[in-house]
């Protein structure tokens, strides 16, 4: 089944190679060919890259695992690695990272992404709430180095929190899937029980694989388990106390690995300690905030700016020569993409700041500090 | 005429405004339709709608571009394939044409008029955006985002600087000086709108200079050398590829394919003309606008724009530019949005005393034509028979 969906989709890029460099692309200029053939199937002639949601699982009150089906240009994920997800919310495009949760062995050609919604979260809530089976999404190809090396039989250490299960969740099912599972411990922490995402199949694989200890750490129910609470160096030395020895993987809150580096460094040992961190794609919103330092990614160059300055003008006063037109938010010829933080848009006081959107640089100010790509 | 006499003798009005604005006029004037006060409550108005427009877009707006993208495409395939049916049922070649001409201008008008202007960049789909969308016209985007987006748009209407009154080779305003070459005023408008988007490709080199300085400055060389590059795949795509796989069959393709582009011309040339000319319509000076606030910029945009009146397949397939005062007065916000914003651009107006400029579209177009017309001739006034 995998072997055939992948022989498909290579004929089927071929198909549209061939489309594209021979007369047809001259013939339906200014546009491609698959601008024409997405809308019989985007999933296979679609420009970018798209998947379609196959099946909704519930795994907790608040997580949602989605069966994805990835259209043609998909290339199979390593176990551990992230995929961006775009969608429309009121029609507007949001992407957002996630880590795959399934193996790359899965034999049905999908992949899967577990989503838990996140309180102001707009994506992760969406996903949760709305998902459904058929619902096309946009998808980039999967990336990331947070992965189990190819060739290794050093004893491993997973140490997890909420949906910081995911990648470790996907290197866990590949290993169980090549019958390779090695000498390996996973702490993972969830709130209560009901919370714990994959507590069920953890818990069969630990019992299938002896070399898989597997401890599920509830951080505000006390039950009958052995660990409670939050993650401390006693945790770790009550269940492994040979940590400094493994190759050590975390994702979780930014405080947790924060905890863990430190601890890892303190022991000599930082460089056995893998991260998984996800960038928030949104700028805290600081809605008093006025103007701040400007980076300009590109040149390097840095400015001061205040509140009411568009970044058009402090990026001419930084030496740079942006493109524009009007210089009065009409025109739309000033487009920049903002890297981080948050601007103004100082017609509405409407705050932008979702990484990746294009603001208008001539009629947006710094709202804190901000970075730019110029 | 030879190249020393063009010098001589060129109207210079086209490009600098007529001293007629400097003797005080007892017409309103943009100075004295508003006070300060009420010019600045004006703009704050429009401002709040446009606001009010911004946070209402949603699911169904993005369902409406997407969906004119999806009949557009439909009416381009089904139209080249009806053209090439006409080869055994003539009929379906008549169906062909007029479903080939209205993909074009649906594609140029609500569609990639619309989007190249940052209507739909709200969306954030890289695929409908402003900064990727290439339209099919022989005009590039980019050139047409210079002279439309900034120059025609920001400076609408005011002599000199917006290069769409007159194009360039018309008298459209008695603001422009008269000249002899403007007895051609009706032949030059004709052949305008029968090759119109090769007029909108040409725009942004200025071809006119040759007639001022005979010659092209190189940023006008290079500008041409772009609109070819883009020009030469419209004219292979319609005028070439699609005829020649007709083979024997090439000449009825090929008609096919001329009036198809005809019709777009024609229809576009109209509903743009009848934008900014119809009698009533104001042009500006640039002292005029010396200083010009924010409110101030909202009430050129509307003295400077005419609607016209008709049905909801007009208005879709002028590309909404039947709301050209509010197309002016908000260029980036959805086209789809115009109809509901009109009724209360009209009831400001009414507020303030200001004109508020619509009609059918015979009315509008019958007095652009009487413009073309009257303007060939020289003024009778003598005050402007001694300008230019």
């Amino acid at each position: 089944m995998a072997i055939s969906t992948q022989a498909d989709s290579a004929t089927s890029s071929r198909i549209s190679r061939l489309l594209s460099r021979s007369l047809v692309k001259p013939m339906v200029t200014p546009l491609v060919p698959g601008d024409f053939l997405e809308l019989v199937n985007p999933l296979r002639f679609g420009r970018g890259l798209r998947g379609r949601i196959e099946q909704v699982l519930s795994e907790t009150a608040d997580a949602r695992t989605l069966v994805i089906r990835p259209g043609r240009g998909w290339r199979a994920h390593r176990a551990g690695q992230f995929v961006s997800i775009g969608i429309d919310i009121k029609g507007v495009r949001h992407s957002r990272c996630y880590s795959i949760s399934s193996a790359p062995e899965r034999a049905d050609g999908c992949f899967s992404i577990t989503v838990k919604a996140v309180d102001g979260g707009r994506v992760s809530t969406h996903l949760v709430r709305e998902a459904q089976t058929g619902m096309l999404i946009h998808l980039s190809p999967a990336e990331g180095e947070f992965v189990l090396p190819s060739v290794s039989a050093d004893p491993l250490l997973f140490v997890t929190a909420g949906s910081g299960i995911t990648p470790i969740m996907s290197m866990l099912r590949s290993l169980a899937a090549r019958d390779a599972m090695t000498d390996a411990v996973l702490i993972h922490y969830a709130p209560t029980p009901a919370d714990c995402i994959f507590a069920d199949e953890l818990r069969a694989l630990a019992e299938r694989f002896p070399q898989l200890r597997v401890h599920l750490v509830n951080t505000r129910a006390t039950g009958d388990a052995a660990l409670s609470g939050h993650f401390s160096t006693a945790h770790l030395e009550q269940v492994c106390s040979d940590w400094q020895t493994r190759q050590a993987y975390a994702c979780g809150p930014r405080a947790l690995l924060a905890t863990l580096d430190a601890i890892w460094s303190q022991a000599g040992v930082a460089e056995r300690l893998q991260v998984e961190r996800f960038q928030a794609a949104l700028a805290p919103a600081n809605a008093g905030a006025v103007g701040g330092e400007v980076r300009f990614s590109r040149s390097g160059r840095l400015a001061q700016a205040d509140g009411a300055k568009p970044l058009l003008e402090v990026a001419e006063a930084a030496g740079l020569a942006p493109a524009h037109g009007c210089r009065m938010g009409i025109c739309h010829g000033c487009m920049v993409t903002l890297k981080s933080g948050c601007v103004r848009d100082l017609r509405s006081g409407h705050i932008h700041r979702d990484s990746g959107e294009l603001v208008q640089i001539c009629v947006c100010a710094a709202a804190g500090d901000v970075e730019i790509e110029l | 005429m030879s190249r020393s006499q063009a010098r001589s003798t060129l109207p210079k009005a086209l490009r600098k405004p007529a001293r007629a604005s400097r003797k005080p006029s007892t017409a309103a004037t943009l100075r004295t339709r508003l006070s300060d006060a009420d010019a600045k409550a004006f703009g704050e108005a429009l401002d709040a709608i446009r606001e009010q427009t911004l946070a209402s877009l949603g699911e169904a707006d993005a369902a409406y571009i997407r969906r004119m993208i999806r009949i557009q495409r439909g009416l381009d395939v089904g139209g080249r394939a009806l053209i090439y049916a006409g080869i055994f049922a003539p009929p379906a070649w008549i169906a062909g044409v007029l479903a080939l001409g209205s993909a074009k201008i649906l594609e140029n008008m609500e569609i990639g008029h619309n989007v190249m202007h940052g209507q739909w960049d709200w969306m954030r789909d890289p695929a409908i955006h402003s900064s990727t969308w290439e339209w099919d016209n022989t005009c590039p985007a980019d050139q047409w985002k210079n002279t439309h987006n900034v120059e025609h748009h920001t400076w609408t209407n005011v002599l000199g600087k917006d290069r769409d009154v007159g194009y360039g080779i018309l008298r459209m305003s008695d603001k422009q000086a008269w000249h002899p070459y403007y007895l051609l005023n009706p032949i030059a408008n004709a052949l305008l709108a029968v090759f119109f988007q090769w007029g909108v490709a040409l725009h942004d080199s200025e071809m006119d200079q040759l007639r001022t300085t005979g010659t092209l400055k190189p940023e006008s060389r290079a500008k041409l050398k772009g609109m070819w590059r883009k020009a030469r795949k419209q004219v292979l795509k319609d005028y070439v590829l699609f005829p020649a796989l007709a083979g024997p069959f090439f000449l009825p393709v090929l008609a096919g394919n001329i009036v198809a582009n005809l019709i777009r011309n024609l229809w576009s040339y109209m509903i743009i003309f009848c934008g900014h000319f119809p009698d009533g319509a104001e042009t500006f000076t640039e002292a005029e606008i010396a200083n010009e606030t924010r409110g101030r910029w909202y009430l050129r945009q509307l003295l400077g724009s005419c609607d016209i009146e008709g049905g909801k397949l007009m208005h879709v397939m002028s590309g909404n530019l039947s709301f050209q005062i509010e197309h002016h007065l908000f260029p980036d916000l959805p086209s789809n949005r115009y109809a509901e914003i009109a009724p209360k651009v009209r009831a400001l107006c009414q507020q303030y005393g200001l004109p508020y400029n619509s009609g059918s579209l015979t009315k509008q177009f019958g007095s652009v034509m009487k413009t073309v017309f009257r303007l060939a001739l020289p003024d009778r006034m003598p005050r402007l028979a001694t300008l230019g």
